[in-house]
């Protein structure tokens, strides 16, 4: 067995991961396996068991049962081994806001043991790489929740570990900084074979990052691929078709033809899947009847992620206050 | 190698901390001169100590010009790192509720390590509080120390300090409320400085009172400090000595067991 897989290593690898609080199952056994260099995406519902499971792969919470080797460690009986090997950029604020961004940095460059010549450099590089170099010797107390967002991204970045976790790295960050970030994050992956397992509920971000992603629900994968095949498996493009009373939508017909699946109907909103909408839609039109607007586009990510978990992510939906409040609430609430 | 800079980086951080926090050290001292200067003033000039024995084993309050003030000294010492030390267990907490604690959790640093570098950090701002006392009390409370008592009496005063930080860090480690923590720390700190013969001479106590005051190890230091600074002692100096490193010995190992199973 073990001989077989010895050319692919898997970097990370899940048996039966599992946390409980109490009686309550918030990952439940999770089998994953990540390679080398490989940027992999969870993504999931506020709730979903993200955090969780990246703290567990992290030695920061024990697991309750199962386990997970990282770097070829193991997170219960070799957890210090398994903390050289990683950086972790955290959901919440982490960084020392009674020190400089500079001294938070060069205080993680001693934790990790960076080689001091080479440190002074580095942060140097970590502080222009996120655009802080002008604001590093203030205190982080007067840091924009921005900037401080910043400054953990350039620690966690600062020790180059082998493995890179990001807890939705880019949460309130500006556009320009977000592509900066992921072209960085693209490039340690192509150019240094850093593995980074990265959460976020930006839908676009995972789309344009990820090699795979698993898409976890109330603490199990419910989807598991390239984004690219995952928005295939949908089946085409999407429709969307809307009618104006007392028009009413003829379903019968419309499913009758063969290029249509996933038919769904949402008061006077209907959505359905189809291969090659464009060639399809005056045939599409004529069976459903008199609509009011129509569009067509192919499936995102966002897509995928509405059909496996049955939500939207809010953040990406118009309502992004919202879903930043309640996110906010059930991280101070732990 | 990277757990020594480890443990560098983690007293640097406080070190840096406290340097920046001025008002800490204002704050840490108004308590110990406001008994100094008002119960030291006013209890002292309604008692006579009897039953202490100076180096020519005349009483105080006679003729070896040992003022209550004085005599109290070491004992408002020893409060100055109670306090000071064992609320530093209290950053612990604050520590917990944001992810900055699992910022240095995640290092690949030892537990045992982080508990160093906290115990050490802690210490230095005591130490630098108790500095400031000393020259304070040698310039307005007739306090004197030659550079070997100066020594001694900072050592000592150090080891207490590794215990009782270490005590603060294992009850912060053990705590998720700042509120908790204070009603904990009160209820430790009250019996440790009150039953120390701080404020009083233990020889002619009663006997369930002296009972409490010889198992409470921090009696052992005031006694050797008093020892140091003014020259009277109960206990002997090499027995105050092996007590208070004995206390932080424990606490150290206790602490470091309490920090290694830490939950988040
Ligand atoms: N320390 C804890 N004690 C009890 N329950 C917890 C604890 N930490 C997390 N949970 C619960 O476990 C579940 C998963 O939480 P987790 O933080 O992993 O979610 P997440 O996927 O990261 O969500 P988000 O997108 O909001 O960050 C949640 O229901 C949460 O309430
Ligand atoms: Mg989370």
């Amino acid at each position: 067995m073990q001989a077989i897989h010895a050319i692919e290593t898997p970097v990370i690898e899940t048996q039966g991961l599992t946390k409980k609080f109490d009686k309550f199952v918030a990952v439940n056994k999770l089998n994953l396996s990540i390679n080398e260099g490989e940027i992999f995406g969870l993504l999931g519902p506020n709730g979903a068991g993200k955090t969780t499971t990246l703290s567990m792969l992290a030695t920061l919470l024990p697991p309750s049962g199962g386990s997970a080797r990282v770097n070829g460690f193991d997170v219960s009986r070799e957890a210090s081994r398994v903390r050289k090997s990683i950086g972790f950029v955290f959901q919440d604020p982490s960084s020392d806001d009674l020190l400089t961004g500079r001294e938070n940095l060069y205080l993680h460059s001693l934790m990790y043991g960076v080689d001091m010549r080479a440190a002074q450099k580095k942060i140097d590089a970590a502080l222009e790489l996120v655009d802080l170099t002008e604001r590093q010797n203030e205190r982080v107390k007067k840091y924009s929740g921005g900037m401080r967002r910043r400054l953990e991204l350039a620690r966690g970045l600062l020790h180059e570990p082998r493995i890179l976790f990001l807890d939705e790295p880019t949460l309130g960050l500006d556009p320009q900084t977000r592509e900066h970030l992921w072209k960085y994050i693209k490039r340690l992956s192509t150019e240094k074979k850093v593995t980074i397992i990265i959460t976020t509920h930006y839908m676009e971000e995972a789309d344009a990052l990820c090699d795979r992603v698993a898409i976890i629900d109330r603490g199990k994968v419910v989807a598991l691929d390239s984004p690219a095949n995952l928005k295939k498996g949908l089946g085409g493009d999407v429709v969307y078709l809307s009618f104006r009373k007392p028009n009413k939508p003829n379903l019968a017909a419309v499913k009758k033809l063969r290029c249509v699946r996933n038919v769904k109907r949402e008061g006077d909103r209907v959505t359905l899947s189809c291969d090659y909408a464009a060639s399809q839609l005056q045939n599409i039109l004529k069976a459903i009847g008199k609509v009011e607007s129509v569009e067509s586009r192919s499936p995102t990510l966002n897509d995928v992620f509405l059909h496996f978990t049955g939500k939207e992510i809010r953040d990406d939906d118009g309502d992004a206050e919202g879903g930043y409040h309640e996110r906010m609430m059930h991280s101070g609430n732990r | 190698m990277s757990e020594l800079s480890g443990l560098y980086a983690l007293w640097l951080r406080e070190v840096i901390v406290f340097s920046r926090e001025r008002s800490r050290v204002v704050a840490a001292l108004v308590q110990p001169l406001t008994w100094l200067v008002i119960f030291g003033t006013g209890l002292g000039s309604a008692v006579v100590l009897t039953g202490i024995e100076t180096g020519v084993g005349s009483a105080v309050g006679g003729n070896a010009g040992i003022t209550y003030q004085m005599f109290i000294f070491p004992g408002i010492m020893c409060m100055t790192v109670l306090y000071g030390c064992l609320f530093f267990g209290l950053y612990i907490i604050m520590d917990k509720r944001v992810d900055f604690l699992k910022e240095v959790l995640v290092a690949p640093l030892n537990r045992t390590t982080i508990f160093f570098g906290k115990v050490l950090g802690g210490a230095t701002d005591s130490i630098i509080e108790v500095v400031i006392l000393l020259a304070l009390g040698a310039a307005f409370f007739g306090i004197h120390l030659t550079p070997a008592t100066l020594a001694l009496t900072l050592l000592l005063i150090f080891i207490l300090m590794i215990a009782v930080v270490s005590l603060g860090l294992t009850i912060g480690s053990l705590m998720d409320s700042p509120e908790g923590f204070g009603l904990i720390g009160s209820f430790v700190i009250f019996p440790l400085f009150f039953l120390s013969g701080a404020l009083f001479p233990v020889n002619n106590l009663p006997s369930w009172l002296y009972a409490f005051v010889r198992v409470n190890p921090v009696s052992y230091t005031v006694d050797g400090l008093r020892t140091l600074i003014l020259g009277i002692g109960s206990f002997g100096l090499a027995v105050d000595f092996g007590v208070t490193a004995a206390f932080a010995l424990v606490m150290v190992v206790i602490g470091t067991q309490a920090f290694a199973r830490m939950k988040l």
